[in-house]
This record gives C-alpha cells, structure tokens and sequence, in this order.
C-alpha cells in the first residue's frame, strides 16, 4: 500500500479539554517535531501514531492513513505496518544473540535477503556507535547508545517503513548530526520528539504539547532554519570536542577561546 | 452462556487485561460473573465485586493442582453463573503450564508478557497452544521491534490470534472485547481440551469430562473443602 498522507484527529488533553490543534496532516517527505516539557505527552502522541489510535487510548486521537481508518492488518501483520516506533527504551530483555534477532526480525518483515539486510543494519548502526557492534553478542550485552542506533537503522532499513517516529534520539548516546544526516537521505515521514534545537529548527513544522494536548502547531520559519544550521554548527566543534576528550586528549584554552571568538556564531 | 478461561503465568497482567474487559462488556450491557482459581491467595474475587458488583468468588486450589482443582470446580461454577444469568470470566493461576484450563466452546486467552524472555513460547506447552488468542502484555516496556520478534515466536509455536495491549491504560483492549463478544456459547457436557501429562488420577489419564461427580481419588466441589471418592 502506497502511503501518502497520515492524519492526527485531536483528542482531548489530561484535564478532559478539547485539544487546541484538531486536525494534522503529514504528507510523505514531511520531517514533523513533537515538543514540550517532559510529562507534557509527547510520547504518548507518537505512541497513538504507533498504533493507529481509534480514540481507543487515554487521548482518545483518531489516526488515519491516506485519509481513512488504518487496516486491522498494520496491527496483525508486521510486514504490512507502515511504522516504525524507535522508543526510547535503551536496553533489550531478548536473551539471544543480535544475529538472531535481526534474522527474525527481517522474516517476519519479509524484507527480502535477509544476510544483506543483516549487513545493511550493522553497517548503518555502526556508523552512529562509538564501539562497533557484534553480532555474536546477546542483545542484553549492548551499551544504550549500541541498542539505539540498532534500532534505528533495523527501522529504516529492516522495515523500509514510509513512517518513522523517533522518541528523543538526541538521548541515545549516538553522533545525532549524523544520525539526521543519514535519515535524511530517505523519503519518509518522519516524526520526533525531541528537546533538541537542531532537531526541532530543521523540521519543517512542529506540534508544542501541554498538559496532555496539542497546544500549537508552528512553521520553521526560514530564518530558524538558517538558525539550525548554525546550532548544528556548533554542535559539531561539541562532538569534536567531546570525542577528542574520549580518546585521552587533553583541552587547550586557546582553542577554546579561537572557537568562542568566531564571529558567524552570532 | 460464553465461557472466558484466561490463564497465563503470574505477574502477565491477567487481572488487569480482565478488568480492562470487563468494563467495557459491562458498559455494553452483558452480565458477568468472575471466579479466580488460584493456589493459596486471591483477592482479585474482592476487587472485581467492589470494583463492577458483579458476583465474583475465588477458590484455592491448595495441594491440587490448579488445573484440576478447575476440571473438578467448573462444572459447578457454569451452573452458578447460569442461575446469575451471567458469562463466566475464568481466571487461572496455570502453574505447571504443561496442563491448559481451556475448555472445548470455551474462549481460551493465554496473557504473556512482553517483558518475559524471547523463548518463552517455546517453552510453555499447553497453556499457549491450546487457547484461542493469546494477549501480549506491558507492551509500553519493550521496544516495537522486540515486540515484533516476541509475535513472531509466538506463531512459530502455534498459530494463533495475538493481540497486543497496554493494559493499564486501556490499549488494545477493545479488539479484545470484539473478540469475546464474537465467542460461541458454551455446550454441555463441557469437556477439557487437552489431556495434563503424568497419569495418579483420573483427570490425569485423560477422563476430560468437567465436573467432580465424574471423577473419582481426592476430589473437591465449589463449596467443599477435598474429599474422598472411591473404593
């Protein structure tokens, strides 16, 4: 099935009001952030998404797919669910080995060959991890940031699903500008939840929760797009610093002070 | 009358699911009654009559198992939510999980946590293959690609329905109860599904007829503490 247009009907926030924003259309290619403070249900929001609320959960939000309600097959059939829900969870419970779950995971999404798709997986996670991943090694034995960046390229790559919703990656403990680097280069939906500027300032709109309910849906205007790209700017000289201190390197306040004096920053 | 067995190892989440259930059939105007099989506590009995007020009892199977201790009781029970005017809601503690409660008409619902581990339905017998649907649970704890791979080893094991929840908040709970409410009445005489494996009795060399008066050792009623029957 060709996916086209996802729909958010509004629901009602945690005090029972109707919420503010009622109606929200996704078109595929769209990159959409969910913001607000913690405790404010962004995560419940993607999770109605994830799975296609029928105004059967507390918010009781209605999901539509190319404008009607979403088949009972997205529900039965993995293989046939346009989503991926990367949570925020950083720890598997799955006592067998990550070959083995990849393996499984690839048949039951009838992702074609399946030691290709394996390759494809380990190739793309690795380049978001510090340490390389092993596929000997039980799931349980993966650092945080190696259980994220698994799950992140097995969403994109083993489900090639059209929609994918990413609950604060920015938390993982993996190198986010390259993360969103390689995530662009496919034509999806994409949804965060995110606190992070560079995130929210390169989508092209986003939703601000409160209290259980979508209070706003604002544009990026483009001078906040010109804004994120400095903010990834200086984000990357934060990475490079943070990875030279990994390897042993000491810091040298000269630098720093040539990196506070670079004019473009402000 | 629909029979509900629901059986599934502790802590899955079978109170909650049933809860969840319950509501919403009693919104939609059905009567139930609840009974809880269980080894040596329940209080779940109280929590469905204070929470729904509908007649709701419990029995400890003590030094029986729990799956004969329901062969012997059902027969019994069927008929109480008969005079109710109710369909039972039955819900077993399944210890061994090599026996199953299911009976033959009956709507078996096995509830597995998502949480438990990746072999998990390989390695309960009966209790999972033998019941209709089995519901997932805790779903909120796992991530969706580990929830995938926990279905998928569930339907290697045994072809089945498998619903997805999040019991306590209500998700996916009312394909559940479309589910019941498409279930078939139960038929006399009610017969078990399966046989429970090792042979020191009469339910364990497969006489699966329902009710104590077809049995004979160490029995029990509903009403009775256990009791001999025999030469």
């Amino acid at each position: 099935m060709e996916i086209r247009k996802v729909t958010i009907l509004g629901g009602y926030g945690r005090g029972g009001e109707k919420e503010r924003v009622d109606q929200v259309d996704l078109e595929m290619g769209d990159l959409l952030s969910i913001v607000g403070p913690t405790g404010s249900g962004k995560t419940a929001l993607i999770n109605d998404i994830g799975l296609f609320a029928a105004e059967d959960t507390p918010s009781r939000r209605r999901i539509l797919i190319n404008g009607a309600a979403p088949a009972e097959e997205f529900l039965d059939d993995p293989a046939k669910n346009p989503i991926a829900l990367i949570t925020q969870h950083t720890g598997f419970l799955s006592d067998v080995s990550v070959a083995s779950f990849l393996d499984t995971h690839a048949r039951i999404r009838r992702s074609g060959n399946r030691d290709a798709v394996v390759a494809d997986i380990l190739d793309f996670a690795n380049q978001l991890t510090g340490e390389p991943i092993i596929t000997d090694s039980a799931m349980t034995e993966l650092s945080g940031g190696q259980s994220r960046a698994l799950l992140i390229a097995d969403a994109v790559i083993i489900g090639n699903s059209p929609i994918i919703l990413l609950d604060e990656i920015e938390n993982a403990g993996i190198n986010l500008t390259r993360a969103l680097e390689m995530l662009r280069k496919y034509e999806k939906i994409f949804v965060f939840v995110t606190h992070d500027p560079r995130i929210t300032l390169s989508s092209d709109y986003r939703i601000v929760m409160k209290g259980g309910a979508m209070q706003n849906a604002i544009t990026t205007s483009l001078e906040e797009k010109r804004i994120g790209e400095k903010v990834t700017e200086l984000d990357k000289i934060i990475m490079g610093m943070r990875d030279r201190i990994s390897s042993g390197e000491r810091m040298l306040e000269k630098e720093f002070r040539a990196i506070m004096d670079m004019t473009w920053l402000t | 009358m629909k029979l509900i067995m629901c059986a599934g190892p502790p802590t899955s989440g079978k109170t909650t699911v049933l809860r969840q259930v319950a509501r919403r059939l009693l919104k939609k105007g059905r009567r139930l009654a609840y009974l809880k099989i269980d080894v040596q506590f329940a209080d779940e009995d109280e929590l469905f009559r204070n929470e729904f007020a509908i007649p709701a009892r419990k029995i400890y199977s003590g030094d029986l198992c729990p799956d004969h201790a329901s062969v012997l009781v059902l027969g019994d029970a069927v008929k109480w939510a008969e005079e109710e005017g109710a369909d039972l809601i039955v819900e077993t503690a399944g210890l061994c999980l090599r026996c199953a409660p299911y009976i033959v008409g009956s709507l078996g619902i096995v509830v597995l946590e998502a949480t438990s581990g990746m072999n998990l339905p390989r390695k309960i017998g009966a209790m999972l293959t033998l019941a209709d649907i089995a519901v997932v649970t805790k779903i909120d704890l796992v991530s969706q690609a580990e929830r995938e791979v926990f279905r998928a080893n569930i339907m290697d094991a045994t072809r089945i329905e498998v619903l997805e929840a999040d019991a306590l908040r209500g998700i996916g709970i009312d394909r559940l109860v479309r589910r019941i409410e498409r279930a078939e009445d139960v038929t006399m005489p009610l017969m078990l599904k399966g046989s429970p494996p090792v042979a020191t009795c009469t339910i364990c060399v497969g006489k699966k007829v329902i009710g104590w008066e077809h049995h004979f050792g160490v029995l029990r009623k509903l009403d009775t503490d256990l009791f001999y029957r025999g030469e």
